[in-house]
């Protein structure tokens, strides 16, 4: 039987070289990112912890979303979506030497964001903040990536495209779509360029980006990653094929069309404002088919949990999405968004999002890479996963709920009025009354930083005893048997 | 016609297309296709013995 399976293994190997890579900096980006996090927390706390214009918090807080998304993110994508494809499609990379273009390429755009943030260099919008030389690096670094992944779902060995392929596939269409017309822009000199577009125009498609971003690039390609992992963890299929199919198109349909509710109450008409709303509270369905789709692997086999840490993070993630995505589309209504615009109560809803199902995710499925990467069984420790999920369990639950009620305490304060109409508090006190729940949030952020600390050194240890690992032979297809 | 009956039209079409997937995603012909591509993730073996450093892989 061994003999047969042997003799019907091509000789081609994966290409686990550029997986590695991008597996190892996401953990390095990670710890940068999140620290650039703690730092603007506590300057927050203590204003005096500002002291130089670089280091101001106007300069890291986009250094600080740039690295924890692109950077810590987008590593953990290109790492995940290039393992899973190949697993998958059972074949190769294609055009191996431009992925490795595509891991130097990204780790540059990464370094000269580093730079060029805490200099002031900036086109101002949020979430795409780098200027246009970056922007054009940026697009040649993502069309070289989705030819790799594209080509190799072309040469692909199985009659099937598994799901995850899809998710990534769609994440990878959808971000040059979106950084194409949102970094539309008219070059001043080298460091300066100024939007395309103007006024309300600008705004709209500065949020049809950015919440794309979040649909996309921290949603359709983390769905992509869990729908490969957990079952992969699980050791069981998903749940419901058919669902994740038809959450796909359904979450795909959606999204493009949510992001005016980052703009209610402003220039925006109120109508585009509304469809805005609707499209968003509609999101919940497909969101949440992901959320049960992945949660619901695990039925029949919840003992696993007890005992697995990886499969702790991966369940905590979909938890973490599913309830995300309910006050996501709870907070797109007029009158709650009245309420929770401009306040803590959306930074904490994007860290329920970020902290609790993008890193919580991309940790799981990291821990399950890095020993196949290395030539080991299982990750140096893990008793340190085990601490690393509660760390970073606590730090997200801190983080969270701190701002939830800040941020409902500013909404409530700012809106307050008099008898005679004049408002109840002025803004200063609301900052005042701010402050012990900014530290509780520093308290969250340094426990899910040190959380990654541990990782990196349970994942330093992992290399330091095993051997990269560059023979794993491509399998045939099982049907082919 | 204006511009907006095309994007009526366009929004109508669209919402078929999304049935249609539905309807092809729960039609019982699919069910064996999609079991063999729920497999492609489970199926493939991609553990790493237990063993000491430098060991060779056994795929």
């Amino acid at each position: 039987m061994r003999e047969v399976k042997t003799i019907m293994q091509s000789q081609a190997t994966y290409n686990y070289k550029v997986v590695r890579q991008f597996a190892v900096m996401t953990v390095i980006w990670g710890i940068v990112g999140m620290l650039v996090g703690v730092i603007i927390a506590a300057q927050l706390v203590w204003p005096e912890l500002s002291f130089a214009e670089w280091l101001s918090y106007g300069r890291l807080r986009p250094l600080h979303t740039n690295a924890v998304i692109f950077a810590f993110g987008g590593c953990a994508l290109f790492a995940t979506s290039y393992y899973s494809v190949q697993r998958t499609n059972h074949t190769s990379l294609f055009l191996p030497g431009l992925a490795s273009f595509t891991f130097w390429g990204w780790q540059v755009v990464i370094v000269l964001a580093a730079i060029s943030l805490p200099l002031g260099i900036t086109s101002g919008k949020e979430y795409a903040e780098l200027e246009w030389p970056i922007d054009l690096l940026i697009t040649v670094v993502w069309v070289s990536y989705a030819i790799v992944f594209f080509g190799t779902i072309g040469i692909r060995k199985t009659k099937h495209i598994y799901v995850s392929n899809w998710f990534f596939g769609s994440m990878i269409i959808a971000v040059a779509l979106l950084h194409l017309v949102n970094s539309a822009a008219m070059p001043v000199d080298l460091f300066k360029s100024y939007s395309a577009y103007s006024g309300v125009q600008d705004a709209m498609i500065q949020w049809w980006y950015g919440h794309n971003a979040v649909g996309f690039f921290l949603t359709a390609g983390f769905l992509g990653m869990m729908y490969y992992f957990v079952p992969k963890q699980a050791n069981r299929p998903v749940y419901s094929y058919r669902l994740s199919v038809v959450h796909f198109w359904a979450l795909i349909f959606t999204y493009m069309w949510a992001g005016p509710h980052h703009l209610h109450y402003t220039a925006l008409p109120d109508w585009t404002s509304s469809i805005g709303m609707i499209f968003s509270l509609i999101l919940l369905a497909p969101s949440w088919g992901g959320m049960i789709n992945g949660i619901m692997t695990l039925s029949g086999a919840w003992h696993k949990l007890r005992d697995d840490p990886i499969l702790k993070f991966m369940i905590t993630s979909l938890s973490f999405y599913g309830m995300s995505t309910f006050e996501g589309p709870m907070m797109s209504i007029k009158t709650v968004n009245a309420l929770s615009h401009y306040t803590d109560w959306t930074v904490g809803h994007v860290h329920s999002g970020a902290l609790g199902w993008v890193a919580m995710i991309s940790i799981g499925s990291i821990y399950y890479l890095l020993p196949r990467l290395f030539g080991k069984a299982e990750m140096y420790s893990t008793r340190l996963i085990n601490v690393h999920f509660w760390l970073a369990t606590l730090g997200t639950v801190l983080y969270i709920a701190a701002l939830w009620i800040s941020g409902v305490m500013q909404g409530l304060m700012w809106r307050a009025t008099n008898a005679d109409g004049t408002l109840t508090y002025s803004f200063v006190e609301s900052v005042k009354a701010s402050y012990p729940f900014w530290t509780i949030r520093v308290v969250g952020g340094v426990l899910f930083l040190v959380g990654m600390l541990l990782m990196a050194y349970n994942m330093f240890k992992t290399i330091a005893a095993g051997r990269a690992v560059d023979d794993a032979k491509v399998l045939e297809p099982a049907h082919a048997h | 016609m204006d511009i907006n009956d095309l994007r009526s039209i366009t929004t109508v079409l669209l919402f078929a297309a999304f049935i249609a997937i539905v309807a092809w995603a729960y039609s019982g012909k699919r069910k064996q296709a999609f079991d063999e591509a729920a497999s492609l993730a489970v199926g493939d073996d991609d553990e790493v013995p237990r063993g000491g450093k430098g060991r060779s892989i056994d795929y």
